[in-house]
């Protein structure tokens, strides 16, 4: 009785977050002079008011999947991966080169595209493995090292398509020379959704959830992540975790690189990782670190993003609004469960 | 490259590093309190769209500059409100403030992108602009730039030579002792927060009026400046003097950048503008390496007279935290 009283009640201060959050963005709707409504069944209609917006959130959902998943490896750990986009970034840099490497050989383009894809899973991997071991055996804190390595990414990509790998004529900033249609992967007949993505993004989204939840690996990461001196004294070396969980993330992120790649832009684009792994971490913030809202979640986030790419055109309004809805959203249910705390005193409701 | 060129250029150094001193010192203020404001990053890019906005509707660029510093007080109250009164995770708060208050920057200054505000000239100071080189690096500057100089001295006197500052110091190092000795831990943690996050809110608006005159959404090209000022912090060992040291490093590097790129033309010049970025980063590792453990074991192993000029050399370039930076005060 007392438990579900308690569950209710912490409901209720969920639900608190988010009124909290629309109150906030429609303040600022009409503070710019837009109609908050209007603007919010416009975002909705511009999420699902026809069947190739739908395709379109679907294909935002599938890298939203798989950071939120990897993420949630190194946040069981107690780490702060903010260098997932440069992992991303590494992912595509990558599969990018592989596919150069053989699209003019004898070699079969499925074949070249599988190898494609590893080789950007081991890349987002290393970068990982490089911020842990800055980590680790460095002492930077994960959160610049991460940094400096996604500057690093960043200028590595911009200096391959502006250099190296840059367009016959002139490079520019719209990225490399497209690749063969025989590059590209498989779509659903005429509609231009990628079924291995899908697949590939299901497959890791349960890895990860059964991964955290039934296996020793997982338990031993969140000792690790509860407090390092406990684990250390219960035997479980540490540094290896943390690695581990380093590079099972950077796994993640070189696939989510990769599938850009080989299933969104078949070519290398100076903002190859679009912000998602920034978008992950949020999202991993939102629902509070579990498996089970991963894919509710970055579902509703991927739609805000789709829906709000027509306001500028509709409403004048610029598209980054949706950023703002995202961010207050996690802001607010954030400041919602420290009140709840605050209220329930400690540990109550958890 | 000519001798009065290159004077021009650090002078130029000083002036691009004004804005990264001003808010590496707020950020030290914070940090010393024991608490990490993390959104620095968005909250530069705010104050720099609202100083920019206001001074263009104002025709003022004084109240320009106060409302870059109310951005930065405001989001750091939410900072401190989320982690002193409500006990939430500090990296968590900040990390979302410093991604949200970004994107609500593009979107509040989308009407305003590609206008004319009032410059913010240099103010030359008479006689003492006319000193051979010291004259034409420090003395031919803006005021918000002699401001950033002074302040340095300022906030290396104020914590390490008076009182208040030793209170500030032992909020951050052993916030449970300071309490004991009568220090209104929270209090005082609010205080620095929402100060530190104003000095942080001046460098926003000393961009858009001034070094980087101007306010262009997106391209503005100030995204990244709020990440190397919390490193530069950490390289600067939370000591006034080396993060300015640190924050004219990276302005520096940044100069180095643009005149390279004529003699190194095989380095696309994108990647010549981005390299102080991940340098500055790396040089984390070196203020790092002392204190970890492997090399600790490795010094142990030396023979002792290069044991002990080498525990010199570390302990000089070493920069260690304060001890309860981060972590939430409990009274017991």
């Amino acid at each position: 009785m007392e438990q579900t009283r308690l569950r209710r009640f912490s409901f209720l201060f969920q639900i608190g977050g988010v009124v909290l959050a629309f109150v906030f963005i429609s303040l600022i709707l009409i503070l710019v002079g837009a109609n908050p409504l209007e603007t919010f069944r416009l975002i909705w209609e511009g999420a699902v008011g026809s069947s190739s917006r739908i395709t379109n959130v679907i294909i935002v959902w599938i890298p939203l999947l798989l950071v939120t998943s990897g993420l949630l490896v190194t946040f069981s750990a107690g780490l702060w991966n903010i260098g997932i986009e440069g992992q991303i970034t590494l992912g595509a840099i990558v599969t990018t080169g592989v596919i150069r490497m053989f699209q003019d050989t004898a070699v079969p383009p499925a074949l070249v595209i599988i190898l494609s894809i590893i080789g950007g899973m081991v890349g987002g991997m290393v970068w990982a493995a490089l911020a842990g071991l800055l980590k680790t055996y460095g002492g930077v804190n994960e959160i610049f090292g991460g940094l400096g390595l996604n500057f690093i990414a960043t200028a590595l990509n911009i200096g391959l398509i502006f250099g190296a790998w840059s367009r016959a004529g002139i490079a520019s900033m719209s990225g490399t020379d497209p690749f063969p249609e025989a590059y590209w992967l498989p779509t659903f007949g005429s509609i231009n959704l990628s079924w291995p993505s899908i697949l590939l993004a299901i497959i890791g989204l349960v890895i990860v959830f059964f991964l955290l939840q039934n296996t020793h690996f997982g338990l031993r990461l969140k000792a690790v992540g509860m407090g390092l001196r406990s684990a250390y004294r219960l035997g479980i070396p540490t540094k290896k975790y943390m690695m581990l969980s380093f590079m099972v993330c950077g796994l993640y992120a070189g696939l989510t690189g990769a599938l850009q790649v080989v299933a969104v832009y078949h070519r290398l684009i100076p903002s190859i990782s679009s912000g998602y792994g920034y978008l992950g971490l949020m999202i991993a913030m939102l629902i509070n670190f579990k498996a089970i809202w991963i894919a509710p979640i970055a579902l509703f986030f991927a739609a805000l993003n789709i829906g709000g790419i027509q306001l500028p055109i509709v409403q004048k309004l610029d598209s980054s609004l949706t950023g703002v809805l995202q961010g207050s959203l996690v802001l607010f249910i954030l400041l919602m469960q420290g009140v709840k705390q605050r209220v329930l005193g400690k540990g109550g409701g958890n | 490259m000519s001798g009065e060129m290159i004077l021009l250029g650090l002078a130029g150094v000083i002036e691009a590093g004004a804005p990264i001193v001003l808010a590496a010192i707020g950020e030290t203020l914070t940090e010393r309190a024991g608490v990490i404001n993390l959104s620095l990053n968005g909250l530069i890019i705010l104050s720099a769209m609202m100083g920019f906005s206001v001074a263009l509707q104002t025709d003022s660029i004084l109240l320009g500059f106060l409302a870059g510093m109310a951005v930065g007080a405001v989001v750091s109250a939410i900072v401190a409100f989320a982690s002193i009164t409500l006990k939430q995770s500090q990296v968590a708060v900040g990390f979302i403030l410093a991604i949200t208050c970004e994107d609500l920057a593009y979107f509040l200054g989308n009407p305003i992108m590609g206008e004319q505000a009032p410059i913010m000239y240099a103010t030359p100071i008479p006689f003492l602009r006319e000193i051979p080189v010291l004259g034409t690096l420090f003395f031919q500057q803006s005021l918000m730039t002699y401001l950033s100089i002074l302040l340095i001295f300022i906030a290396w006197f104020w914590i390490y030579k008076t009182h208040p500052g030793l209170m500030l110091r032992g909020i951050g190092e052993k916030p449970a002792a300071a309490f004991v000795r009568g220090a209104n831990v929270t209090r005082l943690r609010y205080f620095y927060t929402i100060l530190g996050g104003a000095l942080v809110g001046l460098a926003g608006p000393l961009y858009t009026l001034s070094v980087k005159a101007g306010w262009k959404g997106t391209i503005t090209g100030l995204n990244g400046i709020g990440w190397i000022v919390l490193a530069i912090t950490i390289f600067g060992g939370w000591n006034p003097f080396r993060v300015a040291f640190g924050a004219y490093l990276f302005a520096f590097l940044q100069w180095l950048g643009l005149v390279l790129q004529s003699t190194l033309t095989f380095i696309p010049s994108q990647v010549l503008q981005v390299a102080p970025f991940p340098l500055m980063i790396l040089a984390l590792l070196f203020v790092n390496l002392g204190n970890t453990e492997w090399m600790e074991r490795l010094i142990a192993t030396l023979p002792d007279k290069v044991r002990t000029r080498v525990i010199k050399i570390i302990r000089a370039l070493r920069s260690q935290p304060p001890g309860a930076l981060g972590t939430p005060f409990e009274r017991e």
